[in-house]
């Protein structure tokens, strides 16, 4: 290991600098028996991103930090952790939102679902409630040469919903899922409701059923800890109780 | 593990996605390995739209849509390819519509289309409506379309499965090996035929719109089985990136009314292509702007970067049309398009060249019609070549769905017909061989270190313009930073989730990229498309209307062999012959 570390990514000259202390937790499941956290000191920029202050952990002082990520700006899904107590995308998040200079943050995996590694849990839980709406187009009438029509206002229905990265922010903020894993969660809703809001779909009848058994929509207590978590800013809420209506009245 | 399909797909973005679709319809058995989870794929990066000659807002022709692609592929396009690309790309869009893609509408309620770079009507008169787009995340939304349409037909997927090796016998190609990230297994996978779409290499460059995963593995593993990279000479730089961050800002703002100004408020593209200015294709753009740069009108605080303008655009618009970039410009650089310029400066985007593929997506091992087969590529990672000497904007989702699907159909084909090719003995020993030899490594050299020097050099040496000194400069850094890669270290001893052994791992991919990328740009005596040579700033038709095939030299360390192959000058039914490149 060098000496002098490299500054992160979109270090410049001239630029001012900020010290934080990035406490993460950290697993190792072939010899931890449980988590304890870890405190790095790291050298940064204002306007950085925590993934490249995570990033610099990694490369510069523990390479056995272990996270996903991929895009790096907001748009695979990959690296929501929680972050000063609240669900975001590492990503997302720039250092002087959740830091002064010479303070802490802290940086832990979402909740509800198997730490696997350090910051990396077990999707398949999250990916099997999604799975189960049936997230999927499902229009069985033979298609017109060219498009089916939709109109604007038609197509805005479902403009939040579609917009959802699968990323889990808003799923694991849900204390309806910490305490029961079997919920759907506010993801799985919001792929739903991007399906029952579609004008050219047609299953809303078995969309509307899954959602009034007892893992759906009845679950949710409205904390908005899942709208507060979006990166996307997607009204989850407010998505949730179209829906609750929706199933209500037997129609979107 | 040992497993075995007809049809192995390797790579879940949007060409591995319409791959597995399709190869499923034609009754073989499918599987889909990614190193990701499919919906984090970076076909879900793309924003501005997909071109299809649709008319759906103006009179448009796919004649029209080909002329724009030869044209702007600087006659290095595969017309046959082209032809088949623009009438394809019609009833690929109304399909994908027809798979549930929330598309935007016109107010009749059809797919909205807008204006794009370098996308004309009537062979080039004036710009056309031909992208159509879902606001500004398209690929976003063309990405989980396709995925839910593999949740519906039961795709298999290994996600998290990171390919290690390619098996090819005697031509033939039999399979994969892949280790499993959360296991530390290696696993094999005994196929028929395989489809390799696993993406591009833009992460060999500093400031790139590409993802941290997007490490061209798959390529430098073909090229390190003596087999060529075409093309490799061509890399895109996508004019907008935001500034220092290289984060995608689409053309599609451009294509909407946005105007590139430098230190002067000066609409400088006036200037470099007087017809359709800021609308002419990414490489004239992008070295319009270094241009600007370096004769000293860039902004900001390193006077590296210019300014898009879209304060006189309605607010609707920007946050409707263009919501996603204002949501990037408002969280990264605290400028709001609304009401402030945004600063931009252009960013390492596409590769034009990859794995040589016909028209179904069959590689080539040659420049002279050698096939491998069995193997099959499409998207970023192939070139087929559809975008020559450079790209247009919209072409690349078009290419993944067009090629992806060329791909899954003619490999179910193969594999209806086909028995299961021998495996070799031992099909994961070089695999295992690579990993211990990583894991157990106790170099001190450290991998991030090596890759940030590459991916500085890279940028400085072989980026928008190139030349000579430079790039023989680069060849002798990339020697270094090979010797050093052999004795870099790797100090997690960790088997499951180890994801520093992958870090490593790429980063040997990245170098073999670079590598055959930076040797084939020195042979290139000329200048096309996204090809500049300083000291050579003409095209030159009579010596170099040919594809590079470059070769790692098996015999010889950090030596690369070039060849060549024809480029097809003709389509089925159209041709268009090369013509000085002006907009």
């Amino acid at each position: 290991m060098p000496e002098t570390y490299p500054a992160p990514a979109n270090a410049a000259e001239g630029v001012a600098m900020m010290r934080v202390n990035v406490k993460i937790l950290r697993f190792d499941p072939e010899k931890d028996r449980k988590a304890h956290w870890e405190t790095y000191p790291v050298e940064a920029q204002a306007g950085d991103r925590v993934l490249d202050v995570i990033n610099h952990v990694k490369w510069y002082l523990d390479p056995s930090l272990t996270f996903r990520r991929s895009c790096g700006h907001g748009i695979c899904g990959s690296d929501a952790m929680l972050i000063n107590g609240r669900n975001r995308l590492a990503c997302k998040t720039l250092l002087r939102d959740v830091a002064k200079d010479g303070g802490t943050i802290t940086v832990e995996p979402i909740r509800g679902l198997k730490v696997e590694k350090d910051l990396l849990v077990d999707m398949e839980p999250f990916f099997d409630s999604y799975r189960a709406i049936m997230p999927y187009f499902i229009n069985e009438s033979p298609p017109p040469p060219a498009e089916r029509l939709q109109s604007p206002e038609q197509a805005d229905r479902m403009a939040h919903s579609s917009n959802c990265i699968l990323c889990a922010c808003c799923t694991t903020s849900c204390p309806i899922f910490w305490v029961n894993g079997s919920y759907l969660g506010p993801a799985s809703i919001v792929q739903a409701h991007r399906f029952i809001f579609d004008s050219r779909d047609q299953a809303t009848p078995q969309r509307l059923n899954i959602m009034n058994q007892n893992t759906g929509v009845w679950r949710c207590r409205t904390a908005y800890n899942c709208t507060e978590a979006c990166p996307r800013d997607i009204p989850i809420t407010t998505i949730i109780e179209e829906v609750k209506r929706a199933v209500m009245y037997q129609q979107a | 593990m040992h497993h075995r399909y007809d049809v192995l797909v390797v790579g879940a973005g949007g060409a591995g996605l319409m791959a597995a679709l399709y190869a499923a319809k034609g009754n073989v058995s499918v599987a889909c390995i990614s190193k990701l989870y499919p919906t984090r794929s970076h076909t879900g990066a793309a924003q501005g739209g997909i071109g299809a000659a649709l008319g759906n807002v103006a009179e448009d022709h796919w004649e029209w849509h080909m002329f724009d692609t030869v044209k702007g592929g600087d006659y290095l396009t595969d017309q046959d390819a082209a032809e088949i690309f623009s009438k394809d790309i019609i009833e690929a869009v109304y399909e994908l519509e027809h798979m549930g893609l929330p598309f935007s509408r016109t107010p009749e309620g059809k797919i909205a289309q807008r204006k794009f770079g370098g996308h004309t009507r009537e062979f080039g008169k004036a710009a056309v409506e031909r992208s159509c787009y879902a606001q500004d995340r398209t690929g976003h939304m063309i990405l989980q379309t396709l995925y839910q349409q593999n949740v519906k037909a039961g795709t298999t997927f290994y996600n998290e499965f990171h390919v290690t090796d390619l098996i090819i016998e005697n031509g033939r190609c039999c399979g994969v090996v892949a280790y499993h990230l959360a296991s530390g297994e290696i696993h094999t996978f005994h196929a028929k035929a395989v489809i390799l779409a696993a993406g591009g290499y833009g992460r060999v460059y500093k400031i790139t719109s590409n993802a941290l995963t997007l490490t061209g593995d798959l390529m430098s593993i073909y090229y390190r089985k003596g087999l060529p990279l075409e093309d490799m000479e061509f890399y895109q730089f996508h004019p907008t990136g935001l500034a220092k961050l290289g984060i995608l800002v689409t053309e599609g703002i451009r294509g909407e009314g946005g105007i590139l100004r430098n230190a002067d408020g000066e609409r400088f593209m006036e200037r470099y292509a007087p017809t359709i200015k800021d609308l002419a294709p990414r490489d004239i753009v992008s070295r319009s702007i270094i241009t600007e740069i370096r004769e000293g009108r860039g902004v900001g605080r390193d006077k590296d970067a210019v300014h898009i303008d879209l304060t006189h655009l309605p607010r609707e618009v920007i946050e409707g049309k263009l919501a996603e970039i204002t949501d990037l410009a408002r969280t990264y650089l605290g400028q709001d398009p609304v009401k402030d310029l945004v600063a931009v400066q252009p960013t390492a985007h596409y590769a034009m060249g990859g794995i040589p593929t016909d028209i179904n997506g069959l590689c080539f091992a040659d420049g002279n019609g050698t096939n491998v087969e069995g193997l099959y590529a499409a998207g970023e990672q192939a070139c087929v070549s559809l975008h020559g000497a450079n790209r247009l904007g919209t072409n690349s989702l078009g290419d993944l769905i067009v090629f992806g699907r060329r791909a899954g159909i003619f490999a179910a084909e193969y594999a209806r017909q086909a028995a299961y090719p021998e495996m070799p003995e031992n099909p994961e020993r070089d695999s295992v061989e690579m990993l211990s030899r990583l894991k157990n490594a106790s170099g001190k050299d450290n991998s991030a270190v090596i890759r940030k020097e590459l991916q500085e050099s890279m940028m400085n040496n072989v980026g928008i313009f190139r030349n000579g000194p430079d790039m023989e400069k680069q060849v002798e850094i990339i020697k270094e930073l090979k010797d050093r890669y052999k004795n870099v270290g790797v100090s997690d001893p960790s088997i499951r989730y180890n994801s520093e052994l992958i870090e490593a791992m790429e980063l040997g991919f990245m170098l073999d990229c670079a590598e055959a990328a930076t040797a084939s740009a020195l042979n290139r005596q000329e200048s096309r498309g996204a090809h500049d040579r300083e000291d050579y700033p003409e095209r030159d038709d009579q010596n170099w209307l040919k594809h590079t095939m470059a070769y790692k030299d098996l015999n010889q360390n950090d030596h690369v062999l070039i060849g060549y192959k024809e480029v097809a000058l003709k389509g089925y039914t159209r041709a268009f012959e090369p013509k000085p490149r002006v907009y």
